[in-house]
């Protein structure tokens, strides 16, 4: 089943430019600054994992990237778009509200706290952003949204409302809701640390799922270590607003060259 | 007194039930235009753009400042001074109380938008929906749920208010009563009856106000305890607490 537009199965070290590239990128919250002239980027196909502290800015990238917040300084690009300046004659001047719906039609996001909408059944949670924003017809908006719940273990759920599903299965609906506006990129922000453990595992299947059947790029900010060493094709480790260390998840996971990783590493695996 | 209060009451019947017709029309046709003053003023009100603001808090503080009593006079006597047009009294009356009540609306549209948690926005963004696709679908059908007691007191509140229209001269409840009281000298029948029957018309708006809020709180997904009716409407409902969101 095609997931997504992308055609081909580029793997990281596809050929072309990066899908995804912050080149210099500052975030500030008034005096914190949680990113500090961040540089890095992504290639098409590829699963990157983001981990740190909280508080050291893997949530904001992904945030950036979704056109949630804006950068204060650097330039975001996003398959040779700007996230922030478009061109008009020959000049740059600040993205529009057209620019960044353009932009945004190859992202979609996972949250923490699922936001699915409470007023729509799980069926119309997954076909409205389809049918209203991609124009898709009704008809095959509900056959991609039947597809997507049997990938995610819940066809039988499709005419229920979110407040009838457990938190993980919520976390499931969104997921196929995100997936049915056929992203190049998926971003997901701490998808399980809502979760109560035992609803962890399913949630997180879906996603081994999605990454072993698909070639959509993953940006995955996770405490979950065993699933970031799965999936993913790169780690990196962030600490206040900077790459600490990145490596493959056996170099990050079985031989970190900083002590940053070290002393993170040693906490989380015992915490979890 | 033995029967002599049933007398009275059912001897006026029609007459005080074609001035409650009355009231009851210009609640109607108030709350009409105050609902979509209320619903235009509101969503104006939680723009960025600070002409729509402005426009915004230009009239909900100029109409909330101003008594509907006085506007509607001004309206009704006023106007065909300095125009060449004659507004109808009651007219007048309902665009004095819907531009008086949408004013105090607004207000409440624009704080139920921005109740609506800000992660529900950020769902819309991730989808890629447009601003009216994104009010119209996911966010005004969850603010709807948060409007709709405080609007039924607002409605109340109008109904009450159009006693004003028996000062110029408008037959409606209030009206009805200083006539009869006046014709009959039973001033506190008069008067009584009145009373009745401005409570039973703001029950029946309570209780269409509740059976609205029922629908929009079982759209999101919130069930009324067990044991409803139509007693249960009168009461104010104990649902609302069990949003979706959060783990289990």
């Amino acid at each position: 089943m095609p997931l997504s537009d992308t055609t081909g199965a580029p793997g990281p070290e596809a050929a072309g430019g990066p899908l995804i590239r912050f080149e210099k990128v500052v975030k500030r919250y008034g005096d914190n600054v949680v990113l500090r002239e961040l540089d890095f980027e992504v290639a098409a196909g590829e699963r990157v994992t983001l981990i740190g502290p909280s508080g050291s800015g893997k949530t904001t990238i992904l945030r950036l990237l979704m056109t949630l917040e804006t950068v204060n300084d650097g330039v975001i690009w996003v398959n040779g778009d700007s996230l922030s300046h478009m061109e008009r004659n020959g000049k740059l001047v600040p993205a529009n509200e057209a620019h960044l719906r353009r932009v945004r039609k190859k992202i979609g996001m996972v949250f923490q706290q699922f936001n699915l909408f409470p007023n729509m059944s799980v069926r119309k949670n997954i076909t409205e952003g389809p049918v209203h924003t991609l124009g898709v017809s009704k008809e095959e908006a509900n056959q991609r949204a039947e597809d997507l719940l049997e990938l995610v273990g819940l066809k039988a759920k499709i005419d229920a409302h979110p407040t009838q599903l457990s938190g993980g299965q919520q976390q499931r609906v969104a997921i196929a809701r995100a997936l049915a506006m056929r992203p190049e990129i998926l971003l997901l922000d701490e998808v399980t640390s809502a979760l109560d453990p035992e609803l962890v595992a399913g949630v997180l299947d879906v996603l081994r799922d999605v990454a072993q059947t698909t070639d959509i790029t993953m940006l995955c900010v996770t405490h979950e270590m065993g699933f970031a060493r799965d999936v993913s094709h790169r780690v990196l480790m962030f600490d206040a607003g900077r790459i600490a260390e990145e490596g493959t998840p056996e170099q990050i996971f079985g031989d970190p060259r900083e002590e940053r990783t070290r002393t993170f590493l040693k906490a989380v695996l015992e915490t979890g | 007194m033995g029967s002599i209060p049933v007398d009275f009451f059912i001897d006026r019947f029609p007459l005080y039930l074609e001035g409650a017709g009355t009231t009851f029309t210009i609640t109607v046709l108030g709350t009409a235009l105050a609902f979509v003053l209320a619903m235009v003023i509101g969503v104006l009100g939680t723009l960025r753009n600070p002409v729509a603001r402005g426009v915004a808090s230009f009239y909900t503080e100029t109409f909330r400042g101003i008594a509907a009593l006085v506007l509607m006079f001004w309206m009704a006597f006023s106007i065909p001074q300095i125009t060449p047009y004659e507004l109808d009294v009651t007219f007048a009356a309902v665009l004095a109380l819907g531009l008086n009540v949408g004013a105090y609306g607004a207000e409440v549209v624009r704080a139920s938008i921005n109740a609506v948690p800000k992660a529900q926005t950020e769902a819309t963004i991730a989808l890629n929906m447009t601003w009216a696709r994104r009010m119209r679908l996911v966010i005004l059908p969850q603010a709807w749920a948060q409007m709709l007691p405080t609007f039924g007191n607002l409605v109340i509140e109008l109904m009450k208010a159009s006693a004003i229209v028996s000062l110029i001269g408008v037959t409606d409840l209030t009206q009805v009563a200083r006539l009869q009281g006046q014709a009959s000298g039973q001033t506190i029948l008069a008067f009584g009856s009145a009373l009745v029957m401005y409570f039973v018309i703001a029950q029946v708006l309570i209780v269409g106000v509740r059976l609205l809020e029922r629908r929009a709180n079982r759209r999101l997904g919130r069930t009324p305890p067990a044991g409803g009716g139509l007693l249960a409407l009168l009461r104010p409902p104990t649902v609302g607490a069990t949003a979706t969101g959060g783990a289990r």
